[in-house]
């Protein structure tokens, strides 16, 4: 019994070695040194679009307004489709949005004014702050997104 | 010059007032002024919103959501040793008024107004009358806030389900409607029969417009007039008029005294600036940070504090346990701001306003602080707790609830009122 644990114990944390192995050679930080620096150009840019178009509602740590604006933290709009968190950005919503069980009563203004480029930045941004990690959107998602919508 | 003023205030306050560690409790240390005392009598409730104590010390919470199918709950303390030893609850609704007069139990749900028939001290929770129903509920500003007069009328807001009323809710330098088509059914206080039941708008009297939103109201029994807190607007600050650090205090979180029916307090079109001590137009409206236009004339209110630190909670003391000075004053629950940056968020805490002959007499006093938890927080999420309801008990005691996590406080005078 002991030793089927043990070496249950020892795939599990096989398993999960490999998996942060892998999260850590996804990471696009670490891919090549020039996508690196453009990552952290993307990041940099994007904390900037953050803090004039974003931050007052979603706030400086991005935990949101309980009950009216949402947090940006783990939730499964942040981390999930890409395509989806683009068209928030550019359509914005009329409130009352659900996620991940909370209601949030604010609406939000369209964002549609930002370039391609601003709206990949500051999703980048983040997706890679606040406790996140998911890949980063291209300016060519977001063209593609905006292209679609209209 | 007057915030310098409120600084020294709070500064003096924080001399002589004594912090009540609550052993093993809590981080949270509340600062209290001398000779007041607090204690935990409800905890982790979840969202607690109003509260209202019966004649005989039972206390009823209203949650913002039910749990477990109660959005009721009752604290009692059966063999009155001063601990809670009973927790039940009923009205399977969320939602934030509650109230009690003239032998019933009144509450809402974000539509609807119930009341109860309480006998012998137990509300008949098995018949719920439907007072009023079918209020506009489109989310922003959706709760229901409910207070009687001593003539039969009851009270409820009805918030305007927008930040400014442009047609594109909350987009910088769009426009807004003018007239406001919002104002019709929402943006205001209306007046019903407390005990007729069935009414909807058409059986109602618009009581007071032009108000944004507001949660914490009170009827002033020396004045016999509704007293209410206005919500200031959000994203003034967007249009920079003034450097930030004035920005993020205008406009100015209102209290209102409406006097005769159909008052009218300037929401959409107007801001109050309290720097300038005037009502002003509103950007969306054509204003720039300085014109008053349309707004001379309307409504000033009867006392103004900083923008955004959201009052949720207002209760005039007509207790005796208090010293004097509390007596026919009001207690003002700060829920605390969001709208503040690129400034640290402001509020979290439980102020007295001082009155005199019925009208707001000097600056407020920060009266129980510390609910965040720290100090300089950027987001409202960081705070551990957030005050929102008021309630008196027979005894002359305050109550206070927090929505954050839930909890509800009792807070007494054990000083000695002469010293």
């Amino acid at each position: 019994m002991k030793i089927v644990l043990v070496s249950l114990l020892l795939t599990l944390l096989g398993s999960s070695l490999i998996a942060q192995t892998k999260t850590t050679v996804k990471r696009p930080a670490v891919k090549s040194s020039s996508n690196s620096t453009s990552l952290r150009a993307s990041l940099t840019r994007g904390k900037t679009v953050y803090a004039a178009n974003c931050l007052a509602c979603h706030q400086a740590d991005g935990s949101g307004v309980p009950n009216l604006n949402p947090p940006l933290i783990q939730t499964s709009w942040v981390l999930g489709s890409k395509v989806v968190l683009v068209n928030q950005v550019l359509n914005g919503s009329k409130g009352k949005v659900e996620i991940d069980g909370d209601r949030f009563e604010n609406a939000m203004p369209p964002q549609a004014h930002l370039s391609d480029q601003q709206i990949a930045d500051v999703l980048t941004y983040v997706r890679n702050s606040f406790g996140n990690k998911a890949a980063v959107v291209t300016a060519m998602e977001v063209k593609s997104a905006r292209a679609k919508r209209k | 010059m007057k915030n310098i003023i409120i600084i020294i205030a709070v500064i003096l306050l924080g001399l002589t007032s004594n912090t009540f560690a609550q052993p093993g409790k809590t981080k949270a240390d509340f600062t209290l002024p001398a000779g007041f005392k607090y204690s935990v009598i409800g905890k982790s409730l979840n969202r607690a919103r109003h509260i209202v104590v019966n004649s005989n010390g039972d206390v009823y919470v209203k949650l913002a959501r039910p749990r477990g199918g109660k959005g009721i709950i009752r604290l009692q303390d059966k063999n009155k040793d001063g601990i809670v030893d009973d927790t039940t609850g009923f009205g399977d609704y969320g939602g934030t008024g509650i109230t009690i007069k003239n032998g019933y139990l009144y509450a809402s749900s974000n539509t609807t107004v119930y009341r109860y028939k309480i006998n012998n001290n137990e509300p008949d929770t098995a018949h719920p009358q439907i007072i009023v129903s079918g209020l506009i509920d489109a989310g922003t500003h959706n709760t229901k806030s409910l207070v009687l007069d001593n003539a039969g009328n009851i009270y409820v807001t009805i918030g305007a389900p927008s930040n400014i009323c442009q047609a594109e809710d909350r987009k910088t330098g769009a426009p807004g409607q003018d007239p406001c088509p919002l104002l019709e059914k929402t943006g205001g206080i209306w007046q019903f029969k407390a005990d007729k039941e069935n009414q909807t708008y058409s059986d109602g009297v618009r009581y007071a417009t032009g108000i944004r939103n507001t949660v914490g109201l009170d009827w002033n029994t020396s004045t016999n007039t509704l007293f209410a807190m206005q919500h200031g607007r959000d994203g003034l600050q967007d249009y920079h008029f003034f450097p930030d650090s004035v920005s993020v205090e205008l406009p100015a979180e209102e209290m209102l005294e409406v006097k005769k029916p159909g008052d009218n307090f300037g929401w959409p079109y107007c801001f109050y600036n309290q720097l300038a001590g005037k009502k002003m137009v509103n950007p969306e409206y054509g204003g720039d940070g300085k014109a008053t236009g349309r707004c001379e004339g309307v409504a000033a209110p009867a006392a103004a504090y900083p923008g955004h630190m959201a009052p949720n909670g207002l209760l005039f003391y007509t207790g005796n346990q208090f010293p004097a000075k509390y007596k026919n004053g009001a207690f003002i629950a700060f829920h605390g701001s969001w709208n503040r940056a690129p400034l640290t968020q402001k509020g979290f805490f439980v102020a007295f306003q001082p009155f005199r002959d019925g009208k707001p007499s000097g600056a407020y006093e920060v009266f129980a602080s510390g609910f965040a938890g720290k100090d300089n927080i950027t987001a409202p999420g960081q705070a551990m707790y957030r005050p929102c309801g008021l309630a008196q008990g027979p005894d002359g005691s305050l109550y206070v609830t927090d929505d954050a996590k839930g909890n509800v406080w009792r807070i007494n005078f054990t000083g000695n009122k002469k010293g």
